[in-house]
């Protein structure tokens, strides 16, 4: 029944011949375990294609939900930490296989002729591999995504000549925003994996028309792909797959904060994968950074296209490809110095204001207690205080001190220290008493479980905090649950308004929305950029 | 092995929903006086439903139907056949549906039609004078 089945599909389709063709192809006797790294390749491919379409039936492609919805991805959906952790360490393995894929044929010679053309197929789709790293990166809408790409955007802008029309067509006309964000999540997912696809099909159609390179000297008589080398490539790629799935389960992916393009702090550093040539961008200078950004990575590609054509000889064993050793060892010691050089170079940004863990500890404090921490910075509380192992120890620890003491004990004591404890030597807090009262409430949110990460609320947030005290804010709105509900409720509001409009209806509300009773506030820039950053990053 | 290692998470990356916010509250909808006895109103609400990574406030309406002075009913307002919305007819004194002329009566009950159960409810209650109005009655969360 099952065999009538087969001979029927055979007949109707010749699958069967197909597969069959594709198992009995014949290799050389030479072939073994050096020739797994293509079939690991292409599985890599495989995986980020299934990973990447997983991921994008809960993704959202532009700026203003990206990055939400991928917090979404990694913190409610079942499994979506897992395939988004393939899916980020799956594009890390693609690319160490591929080079590694590169670095053999390169080491045995496998490129001579009548080779090159497969040779040259092999390189463009190194460079697509780079091309997915590249417009990848930018998709999750973080801090490190958005400063990472707005380098990369201007390298390409300052392309010699195309430099441009270039950036006009990444939409990096000026700023970043929607248009390159549509432009790379394009690249990513509509153009390069069927170029991909195309490019593999051409590779492979290569190697099969040529055939697989023998090493020197193999005359012996040729084998069949089936059953040995099919079951090396499985093997090498079950320790591939196994390899991955521990990463993905085992190390968390970093979500850092939404991307902040006013944030002066951060110092982008692209994917390890590029940071050979971030480092040696830093050697070139003014006129000259051409030479590191382009020149010298052009003239790389080049070489790799070009050799082939300058190493013609005739095909010798590889442990008397001394030269070709020698090459392929300087270029790894030269890319793993600039990328060493690069990590010890730029000090790793703290951008993991948002664990994975959904909203962070500071994010769900109301604004008085957010502006409490703003004053308890600012008065330098902790140069007597502990506050979760951080802080001198000369005053009392204060973690506890909500279940202690009652908010109106507390500002009794700032007020006059001596009065409440005798003896102390802790100096009155001249503030207001709305001042004191977020100091209060801040002191009173804090347990040991939660201060350090309290204490570590990024400092614009904060001072927009204190902002939203000091004008007295939720006297109409909501945050967190904290104010009056006569305006609208503050939380989400980054999924709907853009910092522009937000900054602007402070200026005049009635421009933006006419029906507003909200009073027009002027306030200084500085003011203005605090408060709309904290109000950007309520949950 | 690998298949089904990818595929297992696969499946529950789609299929199982994810954990999230849940909400549950209760909104306040009016003064109960104001609703006549057994005649069903259409009352008009907000209320924050959770859509994937989005919270969004909607429009929600129910009828309601003040059955006694203090036991409100407040159906939810689709058929429970399709999912059309239907009306009230007063000359009749049923819920009429348009789609497949599905009728019910004030208390839910299905009188005609392919309606395969009575009209839904949401969870109403009253407090003080107020009509409160919940999540649909017997949905999971």
């Amino acid at each position: 029944m099952i065999r009538r089945a087969v001979a029927w599909l055979d007949n109707r389709t010749g699958v069967e011949k197909a597969v069959k063709n594709f198992l009995y192809e014949e290799i050389p006797a030479s072939s073994g375990w050096r020739n797994v790294l293509g079939s690991v390749a292409v599985f890599c491919f495989l995986v980020q294609a299934f990973t990447g379409i997983l991921l994008s039936f809960n993704y959202a492609p532009t700026p203003g939900e990206a990055y939400n919805s991928l917090k979404y991805i990694v913190t409610e959906v079942t499994g979506g930490r897992l395939i988004r952790g393939l899916h980020h360490w799956g594009a890390s393995m693609m690319i160490v296989v591929v080079v590694l894929h590169m670095a053999q044929v390169f080491l045995w010679g496998a490129y001579k002729k009548p080779r090159e053309a497969t040779w040259i197929a092999g390189i463009v789709l190194l460079l697509i591999t780079l091309g997915f790293g590249l417009t990848g990166y930018l998709l999750p809408w973080d801090n490190r995504a958005y400063w990472g790409t707005v380098v990369a955007t201007r390298i390409a802008a300052n392309s010699p000549g195309i430099g441009p029309y270039l950036s006009r067509l990444l939409g990096g006309d000026g700023a970043i925003g929607v248009v390159t964000f549509a432009r790379f999540f394009a690249l990513h997912v509509l153009i390069l994996p069927p170029l991909t696809l195309l490019l593999i099909g051409v590779h492979v159609y290569l190697v099969r028309k040529h055939g697989v390179a023998p090493a020197a000297g193999d005359t012996a008589p040729k084998k069949k792909f089936h059953p040995e080398q099919v079951f090396r490539d499985t093997i090498a790629i079950f320790v591939a797959f196994a390899a991955l799935f521990m990463l993905a389960a085992l190390i968390d992916v970093p979500l850092g904060r939404l991307a902040d393009p006013t944030d002066t702090s951060f110092v982008p550093r692209p994917d390890w994968y590029f940071l050979w040539l971030f480092q040696m961008l830093k050697f070139f200078e003014g006129p000259f950074e051409v030479i590191g950004s382009h020149i010298l990575p052009g003239l790389a590609v080049l070489a790799l296209v070009a050799t082939p054509f300058i190493d013609r000889g005739a095909m010798r064993r590889v442990t008397e490809r001394t030269v070709a050793g020698g090459v392929l060892l300087l270029a790894f010691i030269g890319l793993a110095g600039l990328t060493a050089a690069a990590i010890r170079s730029t000090a790793k940004t703290q951008d993991s204001a948002f664990e994975t863990d959904g909203p962070q500890d500071w994010q769900q404090l109301s604004p008085e207690e957010l502006a409490g921490i703003g004053h308890y910075r600012r008065e330098n509380c902790v140069s007597c205080h502990a506050t979760g192992g951080g802080g001198a120890r000369i005053g009392p620890e204060l973690t506890g001190t909500a279940t202690r003491k009652s908010a109106a004990w507390m500002i009794a004591h700032f007020k006059s220290p001596q009065r409440m404890v005798p003896g102390s030597s802790m100096p009155p807090i001249q503030l207001t008493d709305s001042q004191l009262n977020t100091l209060a409430a801040f002191l009173l949110k804090l347990n040991p479980r939660n201060a350090k990460a309290l204490y570590s609320a990024p400092q614009l947030a904060v001072e927009g905090a204190m902002v939203y005290q000091q004008y007295g804010c939720a006297v109409c709105h909501q945050a967190n649950g904290a104010g009056m509900k006569i305006g609208p409720p503050l939380n989400g509001l980054s999924q709907r308004r853009s910092r522009e409009w937000i900054e602007e209806h402070f200026a005049n509300p009635q421009k933006l929305s006419p029906a507003s009773v909200m009073p027009a506030y002027k306030l200084t820039p500085r003011e203005s950029d605090r408060l709309t950053s904290y109000l950007l990053a309520l949950p | 092995m690998i298949a089904g290692a990818l595929s297992l998470p696969a499946a529950m990356y789609l299929l199982v929903p994810p954990r999230g916010r849940k909400e549950s509250e209760w909104i306040e909808t009016g003064e109960v006086s104001h609703l006549p006895l057994r005649t069903p109103e259409e009352v008009f609400f907000r209320r924050n439903r959770v859509d994937g990574w989005k919270v969004t406030s909607e429009k929600v309406t129910a009828w309601v139907v003040r059955m006694s002075e203090q036991d409100v009913v407040a159906y939810v307002p689709q058929c429970t056949h399709l999912g059309c919305a239907y009306h009230w007819d007063a000359r009749t004194g049923n819920f009429l549906c348009p789609c497949h002329s599905s009728a019910f009566s004030i208390e839910g009950q299905v009188l005609a039609g392919p309606a395969p159960r009575p009209l839904d409810r949401y969870q109403a209650k009253v407090a003080g004078r107020k009509l409160l109005i919940g999540p649909i009655a017997g949905a999971k969360s």
